[in-house]
Formats: C-alpha cells, structure tokens, sequence
C-alpha cells in the first residue's frame, strides 16, 4: 500500500502539524519540471522518429539540363522508369507551379506571376521513395537508371541534410530523459532528507514507543503515512500547473501546421507516462521513506 | 511478533552473569555486574550519582546492550537476540523514568493508554482500565490534560500509571518518587507493592532511604563506582519466590 493505513487513535502520536515544511511546496516545484522535461523529451522524441522515417529512405533527383524541354522529358522519363522499379515505392516529379510557390515565400510572391522568380531557370525535381531498407544498393541502382535517363542530374539523399537536425532533436530528447531522471533522484533526495529530519524531530517519540514494545513497522507506518501525504500534496500541486502550462503550450502548438514543429506531439503513449509519472512520484517517495524510516529504525536497538 | 516466553518454573527472571558496558572507547561504567531477580520480589537499587544506577536499568528495560557477559530475561538470552524480537520482551516491562518521557502532545489519558494501544487492545477494551488508572492517581479530572499543564508530580503519576497500565511482569523504576509529596509517595509505593504482590517483579532505583524501608523483605542491591555489592546475600542466593 502507498499510503499505508494507521488507526486514527496511532495518528495521534504523531502531531497534528505536518512533518515536512516546506517539503511539499519543494516537491511540487520539482514535479512540475519533471513532467515539463517529460513532455518535452517525449514530445522531442517523437518529432526525432518522425522525421528519421521520413527522410531515411526519399532522395530527391535534382535535374539542372539547361535546355527546360529537355529537362521536362529527362524528369518524365526518369520518374516512369524509377516507378517501374522494385525497389521503388513510389516517384513523383515535383511541378514547376510548386517549386515556384515555395521559392516564392522566399521571394516575397507566392501568387506565382512575379517576373524575376518566373524568369528563374529553376531545375525539375523528382522525389523517390525506396522500398525497404538496403540503401546502398539502392542508391546503386538509382544512379545507374539517373545516369541513362538524366546524365548529369544531382542525387540529394533527404538524410544528408535533414539527418543533423533529427540528431539535434534526439540529443535533445536524451537530455530532457536525463532531467527526468536527475529531477526523480533530488525529489528522492528530499523525501530522504524530510524522513531523517522528521525522525530526529520525533527521537523522543520513537524512542519511548520502542521502549514500550512498539514494532518498527509499527512506527514506520506512521511515519510513511505521514510523509507519503505530505509528498502526495507537493506533487499534485506541481501535476495541476504542469498541466495547465502544457495544455497553453498544446494550444498555441496546435496553429503551428509546417516545418518541423508540426512534427511534435505527445501521442497516447506520451499523454499515458505523464498521467502515470505522479502517481509513479507517489509510490517512490512512499518506498524511499519506508527504506529511509526502517534503515534509520535499525540503528536503535 | 513472536511473544516472549515466560520464565521455566524456579527460574530466575533476569540473569545477569559478568555483565560489563562501556560507552565508546572509555573505561566501563559496569563491572562484572552479576545477580538473579527472581520472579515476583522486590528490589531497591541504590549507588551515589553516578555509580551506574541508570546503566543498569537501561540493559534491565532492553535499551541497552551489554558490551559483555550474559543477559537473560525471561529465560531467553537477551545479548545475541535479534532485534525483531525485543518488542515482544519490552511489552511486559513497564518503566518509570526519572524524567518521565510523556509525550507532549499527547493528553494524560493518550499517554496511560499508550502501551495498550501499541500492545493492539480496542478503544472499547482500554477505556474502562485507563480510566480507572487515571482515579487511582487522582488525575480524573485532569484526564484531557496535556503534560506541560500538568504540575512535576502529576507528570510523574502520569508516567508511573503508563508503565503499570498494562501489567507488566518486571517494572524498573527510575527515582519514581523523586517529584511526588511524601504522601503521594507513600501512595506510589503502595501501588508498586500491590503489583509485586499479584506477581510482577519491582526495581526501584532510589536515594530515598525512607522508601526502602517501608517495603518489607525488600532486597537491596548497591552499585558502588559501577560494581555491584550484595548487602543482603540475596542476589546470589535468592530466598524463596514470595508469589
């Protein structure tokens, strides 16, 4: 039991102020930053998976032909023969009227009737998805076919450029794992500490119920139950604004639709171990203070 | 918890056989302490200040262990015990302390109850004998009383009805009359005697030479610069259990 039941008439040996001053205000702090390093790290996480599946196996096939009719048939060309093969999941040939809106978000126009970016001799694309997982090989056999049917064109593995940033990303979801991790190793640290300095509070307590047969379970529960629910204040306190703080983010996140930002979500799995965390929280600050309460106990006779 | 055994018929209720204790590295402050307390007798410890009267309660109320010798209890030898098992021992010895050690949120009444409490007994069971404990010692009144309310002599009747409350078969005394009137005293060591008679076994540590000599064949054991003398004999050869 987490918070383990004490006859209300055992209660009373302990008093009726609770035990831990500022202990609760300490471990609502720290749980609220546990659980926004978790969002984080899961919400990273999953940006970094996202966009590893995405860009490991497309390749963009860049075609600089000077003459356009010629780079129109050599991108057409090249995009039957490439969805033709088996290893090709699929090939799409990306349309001049595309290119030109997103260069035009760079060039301030996005109508597409600006002169300057319709004067620009822009190269045909051809966005390839592979089927499984041998790149090597693929990439073996996508030159040979580039180098029949677009001699010249550019082969751009999506991996190249958008690899750091995935790496970036999962580096960043370590590092909130490892906040996580810290920020659960000083609220264990502060049950320890709040579990001693009760039990120097209360010697003369312990020490006359010993003397009078009381068992060291018999006081430990008092003591963890006491503890326990001091810990269960602080770290639903610190769940309430965690909560709120991550529900304004998730609604200021949701208007985010582009780029890499809208990659990042928590998902079932991620909304599950935050509910799960405080209560987790709970059981160990329960079980910190048992050991701490059962280890101090021994050293009296 | 396993329950403590009671002492084999004709056995001793404490044995302590070359008993030595030191706090630290220094010298011990008990010697070669050997004695047998015998089942339902009564017995004054006396020594100068400082002689290790306290000493030796505190291995007599298991608070203590030695740092050499032999201890048994109830027949059980108490040294080598492990730890676990002490409750089960403690909960048949009351003590008396010298400064009482009532727990100070607690009331008059919390505090007399306490060992029935740790000991399991209902609310319904307790009610009736804690009650009358708190009569005996003139304390109805007073029963919701907290101890810095209380006068030095009511701590102290608080505190001797919270070691008999629950019939203990040895009680050790700490100076137990040291903050009462002569006639509470008087009172005190009346109520140490009737439980001695229903056969729990007293230790008295006392300066009060008065007291000692109200108790009739009440035997004596000196400590003298933490060794044990026997002015009666009776340590080492017991009379007969008076129970």
């Amino acid at each position: 039991m987490i918070i383990p039941r004490v006859p209300a008439q055992h209660r009373r040996l302990l008093p009726d102020r609770r035990l831990s001053g500022p202990t609760p205000w300490v471990i609502a702090i720290l749980m609220m930053l546990t659980l926004l390093a978790a969002a984080a790290g899961v919400g990273l996480a999953r940006s970094a998976n996202a966009i590893g599946s995405a860009i490991a196996g497309r390749v963009t096939v860049q075609i600089v032909t000077a003459n356009p009719v010629t780079r129109a048939e050599q991108a057409a060309a090249l995009r039957r023969a490439a969805a033709a093969q088996p290893f090709v999941l699929s090939a799409r040939a990306v349309d001049r009227e595309e290119l030109q809106a997103t260069l035009g978000q760079w060039f301030g126009s996005a109508d597409g009737d600006d002169p300057v970016l319709n004067s620009l001799p822009l190269p045909a694309l051809v966005d390839i998805d592979f089927v499984g997982a041998n790149r090597n090989r693929q990439m073996q056999e996508l030159r040979a076919l580039v180098a029949a049917e677009a001699p010249g064109a550019r082969i751009i593995p999506h991996a190249e450029w958008l690899g750091p940033v995935a790496r970036l990303i999962g580096s960043l979801a370590w590092i909130a794992g490892g906040l996580v991790l810290l920020m659960t190793l000083a609220s264990a640290a502060v049950v320890i500490m709040t579990a001693r300095a009760a039990l120097g509070t209360h010697f003369a307590t312990i020490e006359m119920l010993h003397l009078i047969g009381a068992t060291d379970r018999q006081i430990t529960r008092l003591f963890q139950r006491r503890i326990a629910i001091d810990t269960a204040y602080g770290i639903a306190l610190g769940s309430v604004v965690a909560a709120a703080i991550l529900m304004l983010v998730g609604w200021q996140w949701a208007g985010i639709t582009s780029g890499l930002a809208a990659t990042a979500s928590l998902g079932p799995t991620g909304w599950a171990l935050l509910l799960a965390l405080p209560l987790l929280a709970i059981a160990l600050a329960a079980l910190t203070a048992r050991q701490t309460l059962l280890a101090a106990l021994k050293k009296i006779l | 918890m396993t329950d403590a055994p009671s002492p084999r018929p004709g056995g001793a209720m404490v044995e302590f056989d070359g008993v030595g204790l030191r706090y630290g590295p220094d010298a011990e402050v008990l010697c070669d302490i050997s004695f047998n307390l015998q089942p339902g007798s009564f017995y004054f410890l006396t020594g100068a200040s400082g002689a290790g009267k306290t000493s030796l309660l505190k291995m007599l109320y298991l608070a203590q262990r030695p740092s050499r010798g032999i201890v048994r209890l109830f027949g059980e030898d108490l040294v080598n015990m492990p730890r676990q098992r002490l409750p089960g021992f403690r909960r048949r010895i009351g003590v008396v302390f010298q400064d009482f050690r009532l727990i100070p949120h607690l009331s008059a009444r919390d505090n007399i109850a306490l060992p029935l409490r740790i000991a399991g007994v209902s609310e319904e069971d307790l009610s009736g004998p804690v009650g009358e404990m708190l009569s005996w010692i003139g304390l109805g009144e007073r029963a919701d009383a907290h101890p810095a309310t209380l006068s030095g002599g009511e701590q102290q009747r608080v505190a001797i009805a919270r070691a008999v409350i629950a019939r203990p078969q040895l009680l050790v005394a700490d100076e137990p009359t040291g903050n009462v009137d002569p006639e509470m005293a008087m009172r005190l060591l009346g109520l140490f005697e009737a439980l001695n008679r229903l056969g729990t076994t007293v230790v008295v540590a006392t300066h009060d030479v008065h007291l000692i000599s109200r108790i009739e064949n009440a035997q004596m054991m000196r400590l003298e610069k933490g060794r044990l003398s026997d002015p009666t004999g009776a340590l080492r050869y017991p009379p007969a259990n008076r129970a």
